[in-house]
């Protein structure tokens, strides 16, 4: 009942938002309720957590109502590992995103409260769709979250907003489309095996012939691969990043994405084990591809948005290769990668938004010497580009490192490439820092003041998370980590095992742990 | 019967032709009321020629809805008549472009 | 007692962390808290080490856990620390000189507003640093590795308003990514390969391993010291690094981060010494970073770049030696701990003479400041002896040892040192006389002065190791405090008696002093830099650094540059052209469909009778038929 509750929160909230009056001029009282909505669904995602055990790789919490008997679909929702860090990431994200877009220049400042409402419809589709364990509807919740999200962008973006919408908009649509296709035709290969079923477990253990099970996945993988973005089919990406305010991008880039990558584990990977595992060779190639590519088209670009979109892209690469790497250790790490590169990201957007309202202008040779006037800005931005190109003791390295580890076990040529993200990624960062912080004052730039308290409030506990994972990732990692192991199995695959053992790890590992680790 | 038949084709022809090549919406429009009539009167003598009333029975249903598509035509042409000074229809092509 | 090594990391980790976060108010004494913080952890450090002393000689290893890092899938990673022979007397080392840096920057940074950020880097630093010789993992000693490149970065920009500084630190921070990329796949290979990269494990394992992997890990883990170590071919990014705070060279850039790469390799000595491949490897790239590094060194003209190409020099010594396997690992420690005193020495002499010069690093407008600055002088004369090996200071004893093994190792090897001996002697003298000696060539006013206390005590202090480093080395106390880490060395006889061979290095070196008085004595040293074309090419070439950074920027930059620019064009051209063109190509078909739509109503009524007529003609067509 408490994930119900939880995914009903926000949209409860959006309704109120849309029907409280207009108000005063600073639109305060929606801004609060928004804020205090996404607050009370942070506490509801405390308690699931609460009630969550870690140590149980299946669903938990689970729910099941029938919805359209004829289909055999289900109101069905459940949690498990993968599931529940991504709640406790959209959670988590929704306050911080909420407080820090409080003074969002709107186009029309009459929409504002429409702003946080379409904001609070997008946490609650996507905790729906994190939670789904019914394929129809996960489709529903996932097609969903393009409706806020366009008018988000449309109504509320930068002056070529309509265009990036319109974009975004038929992009995810087509590759819905194709997912949709999907959905059909497993309801026909269910609908011959007895009851007509889209539960999670019930499909898992459908029985397909080779050719059927490989064009439903490619329908599914189509979508998320749009989603994700995976190279080629990342265009839409910056365009919609370039218009969106700040907060919308996080919620595209950091929650709304996700969903894709979250995707290929639980419905691909569950649904179509061999179709996967046959097509896993040219999806590691784009991800590896992607990672590359979209590190290099950052290093090209001049907007500081478009910038952050492509280091996504090449992020996501990472995730994506990790997944269809198929050992456990590469999995635990892309399922936290996703947690962590959404926090990265969201600092990175927040900050960068503040800069650009505060510059009137996105493009980094506007910038220059900003470090002088702005000290905190300056090392908030520095922190979050170090979180970006996975500086260890910071918490992207942990899962960008277990994705490489765990693919260099089965590819050593993918891995090998990709860790060449690792020297392209200190390069964009650091010159988007060295041209827009250090060196003289910019002439234009002086209006870039000192992050306000309001906006150091919604940072910080971004950026604390993001440096107390780097230590400390374990707690995160524990609950990950039965639910991959039970994907991992699924798929019939097993880690590969050291070559040549060390005559000493055992003892190595466990002696100093056991005896003197309480020191 | 065929006499009728014929008639009502002639009839149908005149109005259909009046349709095609007539500008004046007012004209196009009394074609329009022809081209139903001639039909009504294909429907009586099909009812006659059957002897049962369902052709009687659709003659009615067409007069009704002539009556009805009447008013509103009229009321549109008339509308278009005070905005654009014209009953041309050929003027009447806004959702060209 | 020896579980509280974590403390050691701990200390500067948290002053370091404070001094960011505390706002405004701890500009008077933040200073203080750093220095105290550095030195708390150097009297921690001695206490261990007399700690460690006590233990027997085979009990010497302590391992510690602190808690599990990482655990997913089969990866297993403990935030672990061993504290041993080796990481004592880095600890030692670092805290040491660090605390005495710390001292110095009190004075050197005392006139900048943001001292207190600059000694929560330094602190940051030595926390870092410290990590990374406790590891007791390989993936924890990479969480210390990129914590010194981090602190590297912010320290080489720390006056960013520069945008050379700003440019130098990016440079730094990039070159040393690429290293990484080594240092990351290594650990990648020893979890595939060994299941772990615990560094007692991986050490235990690496004898069992194929040829192959030893080979490529000690590849990959030499890619990663020579970035961090500034050793060709990612040596171009020291000489830069030199835009950052003088403390900084001394501390960062000369006594401990760019040693780490030594370290790496010492650490790693089973991988190395069960791979000939890469032990040549690293010696070749020892020798060559030796003497390009003293190339460079001879010809700049800029005291801080002169030192740094010193720098690169005698870290390809230690690299060289470490190469040579267990016959060298020891004096590589050996050398790495003489250098770290009286490179720093020299570096914050530098520092100090720059203060008395408006900051001004340029030799040639120096000269004659033995009487301005009397104990700059004294003390930078010290670590001038040490470096070049003159008996009996530390640099003697530890370069004659590491070139007379690399003549047991090879004759061309053993020559190359002993050049290199020579050359150092050279480019020492011509620094010390356009410095010290010589005439006055000063700008307009510059009034030289000494500098405060708090700088020249500091400056006494590392003098005074410089001078006595060499008792390390008494009853080769160092090598067989280290064998149990590094492993025995079996004697090698030399064709020649170690006594002559030690006269022989003497010699060359006075060769190489007496060249540069007689070069720089002869006539009066011009003020300004001679224009490129009236040098010799050796001189030239020297001067732009072995041209390391235009060929960087020929085969990496530029093509790099192209490539981006290329790849955007195509993706806003070929992939969105794609997806933008699909969407054109959509709406001309809707475009020609919409031809027919002319909007007038009588061709829509034709269109609905031809319509019309067709169905009932097919309908004829198929009642009829």
């Amino acid at each position: 009942m408490i994930l119900s509750i939880l995914a009903a929160t926000p949209i409860a909230g959006a309704l109120v938002l849309a029907l409280l009056p207009r108000g005063t001029s600073n639109h305060l009282p929606a801004k609060v309720v928004a804020l205090g909505v996404s607050l009370v669904t942070l506490a509801l995602s405390l308690a699931v957590l609460a009630q969550y055990e870690p140590s149980d790789g299946g669903y938990q919490l689970t729910e099941q109502h029938t919805w359209i008997k004829a289909f055999g679909a289900h109101y069905a929702v459940g949690v498990n590992g993968i599931a529940v860090t991504l709640v406790l990431l959209t959670t988590i994200l929704v306050p911080i995103i909420i407080l820090a877009s409080f003074d969002d220049r709107l186009p029309d400042p009459k929409g504002t409260n429409a702003y946080f409402a379409w904001m609070l419809a997008v946490e609650g589709l996507a905790l729906g769709a994190f939670m789904a364990t019914d394929a129809f509807l996960f489709y529903v919740l996932f097609e969903a979250t393009l409706i806020p999200l366009y008018f988000l962008i449309g109504t509320f973006g930068g002056p070529n907003r309509s265009y990036a919408a319109v974009k975004f908009l038929i992009y995810n649509l087509v590759g819905g489309l194709l997912m949709l296709a999907a959905i059909v035709g497993l309801y026909v290969v269910s609908s011959r095996q007895g009851d007509a079923s889209y539960l999670l477990s019930d499909l898992k253990n459908l029985d397909m012939g080779q050719n059927t099970e490989r064009l439903l996945f490619l329908g599914f993988m189509a979508a998320f691969a749009i989603k994700a973005p995976l190279w080629p089919l990342h265009t839409w990406l910056p365009d919609a990043a370039k218009e969106a305010t700040p907060g919308t991008s996080v919620l595209m880039v950091s929650v709304v994405d996700k969903i894709g990558t979250f995707g290929m584990i639980t419905w691909c990977l569950n649904l179509f084990p061999e179709a996967a595992d046959w097509a896993s060779p040219v999806i590691i190639t784009l991800a590896v591809v992607s990672i590359v590519y979209g590190a290099l088209l950052a290093i090209g670009q001049d907007d500081i948005r478009r910038l952050i979109a492509f280091t996504s892209v090449s992020h996501f690469g990472f995730i994506i290769l990790g997944i269809f790497a198929f050992t456990s250790t590469s999995m635990a790490g892309s399922t936290l990668y996703m947690f962590n590169h959404g926090l990265s990201t969201a600092a990175l957007f927040l900050v960068t938004g503040i800069m650009v309202s505060r510059r009137g202008s996105a493009r980094i040779s506007d910038f220059g010497g900003v470090q002088k006037i702005a000290p905190i800005m300056s090392g908030v931005l520095l922190l979050a580009g170090l979180s970006s190109l996975s500086l260890p003791g910071l918490a992207p390295f942990v899962s960008e490192f277990l994705v490489l580890a765990g693919t260099f076990t089965v590819s050593i040529p993918a891995a090998a490439v990709a860790t060449l993200g690792i020297v392209l990624a200190a390069l964009y960062i650091l010159i988007m820092y060295q041209r827009t912080m250090t060196g003289p004052l910019a002439p234009g730039a002086m209006g870039v003041t000192e992050l306000r308290p309001r906006e150091i409030a919604a940072l910080t506990p971004a950026i604390m998370l993001i440096i107390g994972l780097g230590f400390f990732p374990q707690p995160v990692l524990s609950a990950i980590n039965p639910a991959v192991d039970t994907v991992v199995s699924h798929l019939g695959k097993s880690d590969p095992t050291p070559k040549t053992p060390t005559p000493i790890a055992e003892s190595s590992d466990q002696a100093p742990t056991a005896e003197e680790g309480g020191h | 019967m065929s006499e009728y038949i014929t008639l009502s084709m002639i009839l149908f022809t005149i109005g259909a032709v009046g349709v095609l090549v007539r500008r004046n919406a007012i004209i196009v429009f009394m074609c329009v009321e022809l081209m139903l009539n001639a039909t009504n009167l294909a429907f009586v003598s099909f009812s006659r020629q059957h002897g049962n009333l369902d052709g009687q029975l659709a003659a009615f249903f067409v007069m009704v809805v002539a009556a009805a598509e009447v008013v509103i035509g009229l009321a549109i042409i008339i509308s278009i008549y005070r905005t654009r000074r014209t009953t041309s229809v050929d003027d009447a092509s806004l959702l060209k472009s | 007692m020896l579980d509280l090594q974590w403390l050691l990391i701990a200390i500067p980790l948290a002053s370091g962390a404070l001094l960011l976060v505390w706002g405004k108010e701890s500009d008077r004494f933040g200073h203080l808290i750093g220095t105290a913080a550095s030195a708390a952890s150097f009297v921690l450090g001695v206490v261990l080490f007399v700690t460690l002393m006590g233990e027997g000689a085979d009990d010497r290893s302590h391992a510690v856990s602190l808690f599990t890092w990482i655990d997913a899938g089969t990866f297993h990673v403990e935030m672990s620390f061993v504290y041993d022979q080796l990481s004592a007397l880095f600890v030692l080392l670092i805290t040491g000189v660090g605390t005495l840096i710390h001292v110095y920057s009190i004075g050197y940074m005392a006139h900048d507003e943001r001292r207190r950020r600059f000694f929560a880097f330094l602190n940051l630093f030595v926390a870092a640093m410290l990590t990374l010789v406790l590891a007791g993992d390989y993936l924890v000693l990479f969480l210390g590795w990129e914590g010194v490149g981090l602190a590297s970065y912010l320290l080489i920009g720390f006056w960013q308003h520069k945008p050379s500084a700003a440019a130098a630190a990016k440079k730094a921070f990039v070159v040393n990514r690429v290293g990484d990329i080594g240092m990351a796949l290594a650990i990648m290979l020893m979890f595939a390969q060994f299941g772990t990269s615990a560094i007692a494990a991986v050490n235990a394992a690496a004898p069992g391993a194929t040829d192959t992997v030893t080979t490529s890990l000690g590849l990959l883990l030499l890619l990663g010291a020579c970035g961090k170590s500034a050793q060709v071919p990612l040596q171009s990014w020291l000489l830069d690094a030199m835009e950052g705070p003088t403390p900084v060279s001394a501390l960062i850039h000369a006594a401990t981060m760019v040693t780490a790469g030594v370290y790496l390799v010492v650490r790693s000595n089973a991988i190395f010494d069960a791979s000939e491949v890469a032990r040549t490897a690293v010696i070749i790239v020892g020798l060559v970073t030796l003497l390009a590094g003293a190339w460079i060194g001879c010809a700049k003209d800029d005291i801080k770049k002169a030192l740094a190409g010193s720098t690169m020099s005698q870290i390809g010594y230690m690299m060289l030696a470490a190469g040579l396997g267990p016959a060298g690992y020891a004096f590589a420690v050996f050398h790495l701990i003489t250098h770290g005193f009286f490179k720093a020495n020299m570096f914050l002499g530098a520092g100090s003479v720059m203060h008395g010069m408006d900051d001004d690093v340029d030799m040639r407008h120096y000269g004659g400041l033995r009487t301005m600055m009397p104990v700059t002088f004294a003390t930078f004369g010290l670590g001038y002896l040490a470096i070049i090996g003159v008996p009996p200071f530390a640099g003697f004893w530890s370069k004659d040892k590491i070139i007379e093994a690399a003549f047991g190792q090879n004759l061309w090897v053993g020559l190359g040192a002993l050049l290199g001996a020579g050359v150092t002697a050279f480019y020492m003298t011509r620094l010390m006389i356009m410095t010290f000696l010589s005439e006055k060539r000063w700008r307009e006013d510059v009034h030289p002065h000494e500098s405060p206390r708090v700088m020249t005590w500091p400056l006494i202090g590392l003098a005074a190791l410089s001078a006595v480093g060499g008792v390390l080395l008494l009853g080769d106390w160092i090598v067989e405090w280290l064998e149990p880490v590094v492993g025995h060395a079996e004697h090698h006889e030399l064709a020649v008696p170690a006594i002559v061979l030690t006269l022989i290095i003497t010699a060359v070196v006075a060769v190489g002093v007496v060249a540069a008085v007689a070069f720089y004595r002869r006539e009066p040293i011009a003020g300004e830099t001679p224009a490129d074309d009236s040098v010799s090419l050796f001189a030239r070439a020297g001067r732009h650094e072995l041209y390391g950074n235009e060929l960087n920027d020929a085969l990496v930059v530029r093509p790099t540059t192209h490539l981006t620019r290329l790849l955007v064009w195509f993706d806003g051209k070929g992939i969105d052209g794609f997806v933008t063109g699909t969407a054109d190509r959509l709406g001309d078909t809707s475009q020609l469909l919409r031809k027919p739509q002319t909007g007038y109503v009588r061709s829509y009524a034709l269109m609905m009778f031809a319509g019309v007529a067709i169905v009932v003609l097919c309908l004829l067509a198929v009642t009829l038929a």
